[in-house]
């Protein structure tokens, strides 16, 4: 009986938020079957979704921050400006440090990458928002723009002497085609880990919010209730602390490790 | 037992009135002859569309891949483009601003605080200049001071001088008017003398004798 009524008023759906559906159309079932060859109602790449109106708010929030904040150009900032310039700082520190003198060419590129990431991820967190970080498709795009740019600037950069990158001239002679070999599957492993660590993050900490959410309504149908639900909640609320800091860092990591893939491409020696 | 009817009778009962019962009805009606069995086929991928939208990550959906990708370009470019042709110009220059702001500021500072030890050495230099001043001043004051005080001694020692010139003077006029009386009294007194002891001598004998006895 009690596991019915479970059944019945808890709902675990951890995972739907992640859908993505066209804003201004239902996609009917069975429409959309690719296994059976039914692609008619399937999204079409073009459709507005869910995913692009908040990749169009992370964009409207960027433009607020670092063009309509900044747009007084005053000596001593407002604090929308100061917000702006700490991020300018920041992250230059970061290209700067990391990738050198010369790496601060590819700043606003870089810079591109960890404010988009850095909004998606905290516009995420609102309630009812949805977190465009929290696809691998997005995120893998991210990377790949990462690695076929790292990859390129290496050869135009350093010409086949970008491939020294994978023959470690330090490690004795016999040992050197055994490390090229594992150079070599982790150059490639890097575009696949740098997605899948942001998507992973912010898709983990969403769907755990959801499932501690989806137990606190249980104080409505049963007496253990009174022991689950502030439990609950307080779980959301340390979560939610957690997924503020994991929002930031996730931009962070991802940014650094772009500055130090950039470090190897241009100066591939070890 | 029909197949059809109970077919019709199986699709309305899940998709309920789902705006898909028109469409799948109208294909059913087309292909009269199969009509079951299309439907049977249309549940079924039904179930199976909605049981993998249900259970599987709607991450690895990849019906939503391409317009995720295009979207995501689409916001990335843009992104760039408002970044690197307006925001980051723009905070870039407010920096290099206010650094020069503050480099001119400092610069400033720097000339007011050497102007400023000029002042105070200047400063130093007048009080110096007026202690010096003020002890000449003093030191003339005291010389003058100084040689009035000599003059005034002087004249002060040349009038005592004078004075006790003139003291001694009259303290000598004395002493010979008393030595003259003297000499007078001894006289009369001698005279007296000789007349009382019954002798007779004249003025002239008792005026030498008594002069004699005065110088011996």
């Amino acid at each position: 009986m009690a596991t019915e009524e479970h059944s019945e008023g808890l709902a675990f759906h951890p995972m739907d938020q992640f859908k993505i559906h066209p804003l201004f159309r239902e996609i009917e079932p069975g429409t959309c079957v690719p296994d059976q060859g039914i692609t008619d109602g399937c999204l079409k790449w073009y459709e507005v979704t869910n995913a692009t109106l908040w990749m169009g708010l992370s964009i409207l929030a960027i433009i607020l921050v670092f063009v309509i904040g900044t747009r007084g150009r005053s000596i001593i900032p407002s604090r929308i400006q100061s917000i702006a310039e700490l991020a300018y700082n920041f992250v230059h520190k970061m290209v700067e440090d990391v990738a050198g003198h010369e790496g601060v060419k590819f700043f606003p590129y870089i810079f591109s990458l960890f404010c988009f990431i850095v909004f998606a991820n905290f516009l995420g967190l609102l309630p009812k928002s949805f977190a465009t970080t929290s696809h691998i498709a997005v995120t893998a795009v991210l990377a790949v723009a990462v690695f076929l740019t790292v990859t390129i600037v290496g050869f135009v950069k350093n010409g086949t002497h970008f491939l020294g990158l994978f023959w470690v001239t330090s490690a004795p002679l016999p040992l050197r085609p055994v490390l090229a070999v594992i150079e070599l599957i982790s150059y490639f492993v890097r575009p696949v880990s740098h997605s899948i660590r942001l998507a992973g993050n912010v898709m983990a900490g969403h769907a755990v919010i959801k499932v501690f959410a989806a137990f606190a309504p249980l104080i409505l149908i049963s007496g253990m209730g009174f022991l689950v639900t502030p439990l609950s909640i307080l779980a959301i609320t340390a979560m939610y602390g957690l997924e503020v800091l994991v929002a930031f860092i996730q931009a962070y990591v991802f940014t650094i490790l772009t500055c130090v893939y950039l470090k190897d491409a241009l100066h591939p020696g070890h | 037992m029909a197949f059809p009817p109970n077919g019709h009778q199986c699709k309305h009962g899940f998709l309920g009135d789902d705006m898909a019962t028109e469409t799948t009805g109208a294909v059913t009606t087309a292909t009269d002859a199969a009509a079951g069995l299309v439907t049977e086929a249309t549940t079924t991928a039904g179930h199976a569309a909605k049981a993998a939208g249900n259970a599987g990550m709607p991450q690895l959906d990849f019906t939503t891949f391409g317009n995720q990708i295009f979207w995501l370009v689409v916001a990335l470019v843009l992104i760039y483009l408002i970044l690197s042709r307006v925001a980051l110009p723009r905070i870039g220059g407010i920096l290099a601003a206010r650094q020069s702001t503050i480099t001119k500021d400092i610069a400033a500072a720097e000339e007011l605080k050497a102007k400023a030890a000029e002042a105070e050495k200047a400063y130093n230099q007048a009080l110096v200049d007026a202690r010096a001043e003020a002890n000449r001043i003093v030191a003339e004051a005291r010389a003058e001071i100084q040689k009035d005080l000599a003059a005034a001694t002087a004249h002060a020692d040349a009038e005592i001088a004078a004075k006790s010139a003139e003291s001694e003077r009259r303290i000598a006029e004395i002493r010979e008017g008393a030595m003259a009386s003297v000499t007078e009294v001894a006289r009369d007194v001698a005279a007296e003398i000789v007349g009382a002891l019954g002798g007779k001598a004249d003025a002239k004998t008792v005026a030498a004798a008594v002069t004699a006895r005065l110088k011996g």
